[in-house]
């Protein structure tokens, strides 16, 4: 097995015109990539939705110790699509992650492997 | 080619293919086939072992074996590529460990190709990988097919290899409805080979090394899947476009169009070969790209003339060539070749060549066809207008000369 995130990158207009119904059938979309990941022989790992990146603080460390940290208000990278969620996935190799990234309910999500730690977990 | 170079060309994606599956690691793969030439090339001038290619396989695998022995340690602290205990590779690889399964199987190859033709990889690291890992093509003769600098081309082959290691691409023929899709992958880059090597970047028309290389390629992979039309087809295309080579060329290294051409020139052997090979594919369910493409190419090798091709058999061609593959560069050629059928309306073709121009930017056969097709109007001054277009995205020496020739008969200033 190999360890993947997904990194899920969506339009954030959702979370403007969104109720509760709407909330709900996302959830169901989860509930089946979730039910769609142990079927495939993968598993999840681990997860989180995220809050919309308009919450976000980025602290950026100055290039030495005595320079003290930039706070600035938003996500690291302003983009029109923002990260909104990941997983974590545990899956065979890139042909099973990538056809369940597929199935993942986001409109863009980058695929990363995990860097393996040298104690072999 | 000498005899030696046969043997080394013919070995290497064996040797590398399954050394990797020994050793799961591509990149050692590489290394030792490397070396277990360059043993070949100090020991083989005292005398030919009875089984080259199966004294490079053994080799590489004990210079591989030696080398993860020493490397235990720090193996172990490495990702494999592929998994042993998951058996993700397929059945071969399943439950073995690493040093078992030495003896080489029919299809490592074609897993080799279908690991550096993975969707996950970028075109450009796909040629550069197939040609490197596959064809045991030097970094440098690759970087001069890509048009880009040496190192460049080394760095995507790092990167390339190192993603299939980390990210886990595993090394295995894809299944079922999978297939026909990245079997199209790995037939489109068979393709760039030869287009690269069709239109050379030297001072020639064409790099017959690299032309070679992908009609082994294109024959190889249609032994290793017999049951699939489309490898079929693109070895029939390869053979019909391959038997016009020479006839490209008139005697004075001059590009010769296909409307020019000495048909006699053309190599009758290969055009067999080609027909036969096209028609097979096309028999055999629904058309592929690759089948269409030949249909085309051996309509053309069956006209006694320019003037005398079955155009409305390769427009309908192209019809169904579009509906597969709907691509500019097809709509295009449709375009030229409705020009030519009895009664075509220059203006009208014209006008749909044009419509095509904003998808096909810095593609020089489009102001091309569009010259020659103004030539036709008696609009000779935007012709040759057309042909500084076309010139101005033009590399190739040769076809520069043509175009040039082309623009001067145009009568214009």
């Amino acid at each position: 097995m190999a360890r993947y995130v997904f990194l899920m990158y969506d339009s954030e207009d959702w979370h403007d015109t969104v109720d509760e119904q709407g909330v709900a059938d996302e959830f169901a979309l989860h509930e089946e990539f979730m039910a769609a990941v142990t079927a495939a022989g993968a598993s999840v790992v681990g997860g989180e939705a995220l809050e919309r990146s308009s919450t976000a603080s980025t602290v950026r460390r100055g290039p030495d110790a005595g320079t003290r940290p930039l706070v600035t208000d938003g996500p690291f990278a302003d983009t029109k699509e923002a990260l909104g969620g990941f997983y974590v996935i545990d899956a065979p190799d890139l042909d099973v992650a990538l056809s369940l990234a597929a199935a993942c309910p986001a409109g863009n999500v980058e695929v990363r492997p995990v860097m393996e730690m040298p104690d072999g977990t | 080619m000498t005899a030696l170079e046969e043997v080394f060309r013919s070995a290497w994606p064996v040797v590398v293919a399954s050394t990797a599956r020994l050793t799961r690691d591509l990149d050692l793969a590489e290394d030792c086939t490397q070396e277990a030439v360059e043993r070949a090339l100090r020991r083989w001038p005292a005398g030919f072992p009875d089984n080259p290619a199966g004294w490079l396989t053994t080799t590489a695998h004990r210079i591989a074996l030696d080398r993860l022995r020493r490397e235990a340690t720090l193996r172990r602290k490495l990702p494999l590529l592929v998994d042993p205990v998951s058996g993700a590779g397929g059945p071969a690889v399943e439950g073995s460990a690493i040093g078992e399964d030495a003896d080489p199987e029919p299809t490592d190859p074609l897993r080799l190709v279908f690991t550096c033709c993975h969707p996950a990889l970028s075109r450009e690291s796909r040629v550069a990988l197939t040609l490197r890992l596959v064809c045991g093509v030097d970094v440098a003769t690759i970087a001069a097919v890509l048009l880009a600098g040496e190192a460049a081309v080394a760095r995507r082959i790092t990167r390339a290899k190192r993603k299939i290691a980390v990210a886990r691409v595993p090394f295995r023929v894809p299944a079922g409805d999978e297939l026909a899709e990245r079997l199209d992958a790995v037939l489109t880059v068979v393709h760039l080979v030869y287009t690269a090597g069709h239109v050379g970047s030297g001072t020639g028309l064409r790099d017959t090394d690299l032309t070679g290389r992908a009609l082994g390629l294109a024959r190889m992979l249609v032994a290793l899947l017999p049951g699939e039309p489309e490898p079929r087809a693109l070895l029939g295309l390869l053979s019909l476009t391959e038997a016009r080579g020479d006839a490209r060329t008139g005697a004075d290294g001059e590009l010769v169009l296909l409307p020019d051409q000495d048909r006699s020139g053309w190599d009758r052997r290969l055009i067999r070969e080609g027909l036969g090979l096209a028609t097979s594919a096309l028999r055999a369910g629904p058309h592929g790209r690759f089948a269409l493409q030949a249909g085309v190419a051996g309509l053309h090798a069956v006209a006694p003339s320019w003037a005398q091709t079955d155009w409305a058999r390769v427009v309908v061609t192209y019809d169904a060539l579009l509906r597969v593959w709907p691509s500019p560069v097809v709509a295009l050629n449709r375009a030229v070749a409705r020009g030519r059928l009895p009664g075509a309306d220059p203006a009208a073709v014209l006008a749909e060549v044009d419509a095509l121009a904003p998808e096909l930017a810095g593609y020089p056969y489009l102001p091309a066809a569009r010259a020659d097709l103004l030539a036709r109007l008696g609009r000779a001054a935007e012709a040759a207008a057309a042909y500084d277009g076309a010139l101005a995205v033009t590399r190739n020496p040769v076809e520069r000369r043509h175009l040039t020739r082309r623009r001067a008969e145009t009568g214009a200033s």
